[in-house]
């Protein structure tokens, strides 16, 4: 997958699942306070990125770093990478 | 203690959503019940009717609230804010600590519970579950999930015992306002259909299946051809309030409820018992101070079981003789589970207000186990100012109201 199919996939799976709208999702669209979603939402946003992308992301150290849109583009793109060269 | 009355009430029924469809349609003898095809699916299930809700589209509730809802949890906020539109209460009320919840059903949902297990089972883990599974399976989740949509902080109880749910409801609502803990209590049940909820009854050869080519004629309580229970879906509100609060508010008074009873049947898990139920009945008279012959109206339980139908009629002959007007709004409705006490006490209310009697639907030929009490079998006027409402539950749960119309006294 090219980062720009990543990034549109992720796109579509978090607007399906947590019905926003395709216009809000935006790079700096900061996830709690824009895109308004909160602790439970978190926890399927992880179960339904691993369903989409087929890896295990739910143990990662780094995703408690992400803030925005933006970083989780970010945080899928680098593990897909990391997932190509291993 | 204080005297408690009724200011709102709130429906979703096999006729849609609202008070209104549901005592129009009765009161027209109109059927809820429709073949369900998709029965078929299940091996041994021998019913293809049930009573579903038409026309709700779940996404007018937003969906931070509605993810952890099931259809049980959507119906009963639904109907919740048409009890509480119609009492004229609103967000300060719900906030103020006045405001609790008694709202239950049968089980949490089976359909979420299915997909909780498919999921486990076939992924052997918990890796694929989504945060939210869990509130829908709870089986207090009906008022855990009102109490976040209406944003109420009082007291929050959801009593489970099947069809009993919500008879039971309004009769703990009833005595926490007689008692003065709240100031208003949002009472009643909610029920979503799954096949393995007419499978239930099937099991216990008490489900309704001879009538799968004509499901309006089905069930029919007290009929000679009767057959057992159709399930259906739904949920009953209604708002209960201290007459001195819908006094100073100055709001309509719909009714008031003046004797509540639950007693324990332990003589068997399936069956009820006359004498039971006849004790059922009889102590709510005595809460609500008034003799048999004081009550102008029985609304029965009778789901059109053989065994459930003739050991209510006894117990009603015993208690009442052949004097008092009985009916059944299973034969419209089926049988909402635990919405269908709420439900049909919104119908008798109606019933107080309007000054007449609703028949027994589908009863053409009255079983002669069932015929030494007084029938409703058409629609009448008749004078109305007190009745009684019955709820009993597999399990031996057996619920009576005593119900009157408003008297400034």
């Amino acid at each position: 997958m090219t980062d720009h199919e990543i990034i549109d996939l992720i796109n579509l799976t978090l607007s399906e699942e947590f019905e926003l709208d395709m216009e809000d999702m935006k790079p700096e669209a900061l996830i709690f306070d824009d895109l308004d979603l909160d602790s439970l939402d978190i926890v399927d946003m992880v179960v339904v990125l691993e369903n989409a992308f087929h890896f295990k992301i739910r143990e990662e150290e780094s995703i408690r770093k992400i803030r925005s849109l933006g970083d989780i583009h970010e945080f899928v793109i680098n593990k897909k990478n990391q997932s190509a060269i291993s | 203690m204080k005297r408690v009355v009724i200011t709102g009430m709130g429906a979703v029924s096999p006729y849609g959503r609202g008070v209104a469809p549901l005592l129009g349609s009765l009161i027209e003898g109109k059927s809820g019940i429709a073949r369900a095809d998709e029965l078929a699916e299940i091996q041994g299930l021998r019913p293809r009717v049930a009573g579903l809700v038409p026309g709700i589209d779940p996404r007018e509730i937003p969906r931070k609230y509605r993810r952890s809802m099931s259809n049980m949890s959507i119906f009963a906020v639904l109907a919740c804010s048409e009890a509480l539109h119609q009492a004229d209460l609103g967000t300060e009320e719900c906030a103020g600590g006045q405001m609790g919840i008694a709202i239950g059903s049968t089980t949490g949902s089976i359909q979420a519970t299915q997909e909780f297990f498919e999921n486990f089972l076939s992924t052997g883990g918990l890796e694929q579950m989504k945060s939210t599974v869990f509130f829908k399976i709870m089986n207090h989740s009906c008022a855990a999930n009102i109490s976040k949509f209406l944003g109420i902080s009082g007291r929050i109880l959801s009593p489970s015992a099947a069809c009993s749910t919500s008879c039971q409801a309004l009769g703990y609502g009833y005595e926490m306002i007689a008692f003065g803990r709240q100031q208003y209590m949002l009472c009643g049940g909610a029920d979503e259909f799954h096949a393995l909820t007419p499978g239930a009854f099937d099991v216990l050869n008490a489900a309704s299946f001879k009538f799968n080519e004509q499901p309006q004629r089905t069930p029919r309580p007290f009929d000679r051809d009767r057959d057992g229970v159709v399930c259906s879906e739904g949920s009953g509100i209604i708002l209960l309030e201290s007459l001195d609060s819908a006094r100073k508010r100055g709001v309509p008074i719909l009714g008031e409820i003046i004797g509540f009873s639950t007693v324990s049947d332990p003589k068997s898990i399936a069956n009820p018992d006359a004498d039971f139920i006849e004790l059922c009945m009889r102590e709510a008279l005595n809460d609500a101070g008034l003799e048999p012959q004081q009550i102008d109206y029985i609304n029965a339980h009778a789901t059109g079981t053989v065994q459930g139908d003739l050991a209510e009629s006894a117990a009603i002959f015993k208690l009442f003789g052949n004097n008092t007007p009985v009916s059944s709004f299973k034969g419209h409705l089926g049988h909402t589970l635990a919405a269908s006490g709420a439900l049909e006490l919104c119908a008798v209310v109606g019933m107080l207000e309007r000054q007449c009697l609703i028949p027994t639907l589908n009863l053409d030929n009255v079983d002669v186990s069932c015929n030494h009490i007084q029938h409703v079998q058409l629609l009448r006027t008749k004078k109305l100012q007190t009745a009684i409402k019955n709820n009993f539950a597999l399990g031996g749960v057996n619920s009576s109201l005593v119900i009157r119309s408003y008297q400034n006294d």
